[in-house]
């Protein structure tokens, strides 16, 4: 496992040293071939693939930081993402509900501000319990959620919800174009990814991963847990609540349904599916995810995408209760293990 | 402060679970840099000491001071910020970090910067500190690998490395040697005489080889009250404590 000095560089080296020497070879290839792409691909694969991909992952980064990272398995992170983008079509003007027609400059922010607080507030409720408890309230206020914005038609234009929600045009760029909101995305994703990298290992991290692992030895080292807890829910509502406003505007549109149960559960499942232990699990399952969305139904028929996700997901927890990402590392320490020398003579 | 403050004073402290008293009148004064072993048969109560003195399970009556500082009330992390520090019985580590990632959590949970969303630099305090105590504790070779990686005696080790992280004044020792071999046990016994002298601590430790070497005074504890108290020498040849709790043939 990486470590804090391993990672911290040396004071006495150039900025540009500092920033290079974690870089390896396949970074650099990742970075062309995300850079290339939508140059080199259609606009299906550009947004239905590759933006999705960057949305779903970077909710479900924020289920990562929590379950991963705090020991918390939180069930409603695309609910936070849900209010963050309902909020975006609340505050920016949509037809129906409350129809503000704020300023996206306000508008977006003021959206993001609300989900993180929310989260916070669940957060707050949530980190008296552990385990499966956890998993319940989290489940209840998803669920509360998911009612409340269908029955309630003066804030949240009830079953109907909002339609016609599109990135407002900044710097004259029209975001909608497939190429800008691939690289908007991207940008967002990347943000999510780098933050909760750089996190794991300040102190903040290291003391969510130590609560983690044993909260009454923490309490003993003079931490107060329960801040380290509900601060890592506030950091993974602004993430997911960036997820959220750019899942609006890849659908162009928000309802109940996209709050409802099968939504939050496909969050945990993108999670798990690519590896809860690292940040790039959760793309990785997101990949996984909307490629069999898309082309599940072409190979085995319509109605059994959820058989096939259901099957995936059960045959990786078997063999990796790390996921894809689990599968890599033993891969890799078979490899390592068969190129080893002999101790035999 | 004046010479009759005593580093750890107990008085009158009880402690019960239920109808259970693990704990009975305990009265105790530790001097300051004092070295001392609780002795006594599994279920004498000595760790219920050690949880009341930390606060993990504050006594039902009674009071504890220390360095004259009324602490009965406090929570624990409040004691552990005024330099009160225990190991425990089964090693109570982050399986998850490294060592060095281990000792860092030790040294920063008692500084003012606790939360912080910065990583640390190779000049910060507590990463400095850290490292030193990887030294103290002989286990440098090891700062990156994680502590799930460890072997036992290893991670008694570390475990008594996060008790001396960030200047300790009184630390608790819950049977340090649980597991160790011989080699590990001389280790641990130069490791405990060399301490710095204004570091006292209480022992509990079921080898004596260990725990009378490395101590002044012995406190015996029986069912749940002070059954003795005098220097190794006296403890050992005591012919009623050898019978009830050394065995007969030790010496």
């Amino acid at each position: 496992m990486a470590s804090v000095i391993e990672e911290t560089p040396r004071e006495s080296d150039g900025v540009l040293a500092r920033l290079v020497r974690p870089v390896r070879w396949y970074h650099l290839v990742i970075a062309l071939v995300l850079l290339v792409f939508p140059f080199v691909s259609t606009g299906f694969w550009t947004v239905q693939i590759a933006a999705q991909t960057f949305i779903l992952g970077t909710i479900a980064l924020s289920l990562m930081l929590l379950a991963g990272y705090g020991g918390m398995v939180s069930l409603s992170q695309l609910t936070i993402a849900g209010l963050a983008g309902y909020m975006v079509a609340v505050f920016g003007g949509a037809s129906g509900g409350l129809g503000m027609f704020w300023p996206p400059i306000v508008a977006i922010p003021l959206a993001i501000l609300i989900a993180t607080a929310f989260a916070t507030l669940v957060g707050a409720l949530s980190v008296r319990t552990e385990g499966i408890y956890t998993i319940m309230i989290t489940l209840a206020v998803g669920m509360a959620f998911y009612f409340f914005v269908l029955q309630n038609r003066e804030i949240f234009n009830a079953f109907n919800g909002f339609a016609g929600l599109r990135p407002p045009p900044v710097l004259g760029i029209n975001w909608r174009q497939p190429e800008y909101f691939y690289f908007l995305s991207l940008t967002v994703a990347a943000f999510g990814y780098f933050l909760v990298l750089y996190l794991s290992r300040a102190p903040f991290g290291l003391a969510l991963q130590a609560v983690r692992d044993n909260p009454r030895r923490m309490r003993a080292l003079g931490f107060n847990i329960q801040a380290h807890r509900i601060a890592a829910h506030a950091l993974a509502g602004f993430i997911a609540a960036l997820g959220g406003v750019l899942m609006v505007w890849l659908n162009t549109q928000i309802s109940p349904g996209s709050v409802g149960l099968g939504p939050l559960i496909s969050i945990l499942i993108i999670a798990i599916l690519g590896g809860i232990l690292h940040p790039i699990g959760p793309f990785i399952g997101a990949l996984i995810f909307v490629l069999l969305d898309n082309f599940a139904m072409q190979l085995i028929g319509g109605d059994r995408f959820n058989t096939v996700i259901g099957l995936m997901f059960l045959l990786i927890v078997l063999f990796s209760p790390d996921g894809v990402l689990g599968l890599w590392k033993m891969a890799r320490e078979r490899l390592k293990a068969s190129k080893k020398p002999s101790a035999d003579w | 402060m004046s010479a009759a403050v005593h580093a750890l004073e107990l008085q009158g402290v009880s402690r019960s679970f239920g109808a259970l008293k693990a704990l009975m009148d305990i009265n105790m004064k530790v001097g300051p840099g004092e070295r001392r072993a609780v002795l006594g048969a599994n279920g004498a109560g000595k760790t219920t000491l050690f949880n009341a003195i930390t606060g993990d399970f504050p006594p039902t009556a009674g009071r504890i001071r220390y360095f004259g500082e009324d602490i009965t009330g406090l929570p624990a992390h409040e004691r552990i910020r005024r330099g009160l520090r225990r190991t425990y019985q089964s090693s109570q580590l982050f399986h998850g970090l490294t060592v060095l990632e281990n000792l860092f959590l030790a040294v920063r949970g008692v500084s003012r910067a606790r939360f912080s969303f910065r990583r640390p630099g190779r000049n910060d305090p507590a990463m400095e500190a850290a490292e030193e105590m990887m030294d103290t504790v002989r286990m440098s070779h090891l700062a990156h690998t994680s502590v799930s990686e460890l072997a036992h005696g290893q991670q008694r080790q570390l475990e008594i490395g996060m008790a001396l992280a960030g200047a300790p004044r009184f630390i608790l020792f819950d049977e340090p040697a649980a597991g160790l071999s011989s080699a590990e046990r001389t280790e641990l016994v130069a490791m405990l005489r060399n301490l710095p002298e204004h570091i006292g601590y209480i022992i509990i430790e079921h080898d004596l080889d260990v725990a009378l070497r490395v101590v002044s005074y012995c406190t015996i504890m029986h069912n749940g009250a002070i059954f003795k108290e005098g220097r190794p020498d006296e403890i050992e040849q005591d012919p009623e404590v050898q019978r009830i709790y050394l065995g007969s043939g030790h010496g």
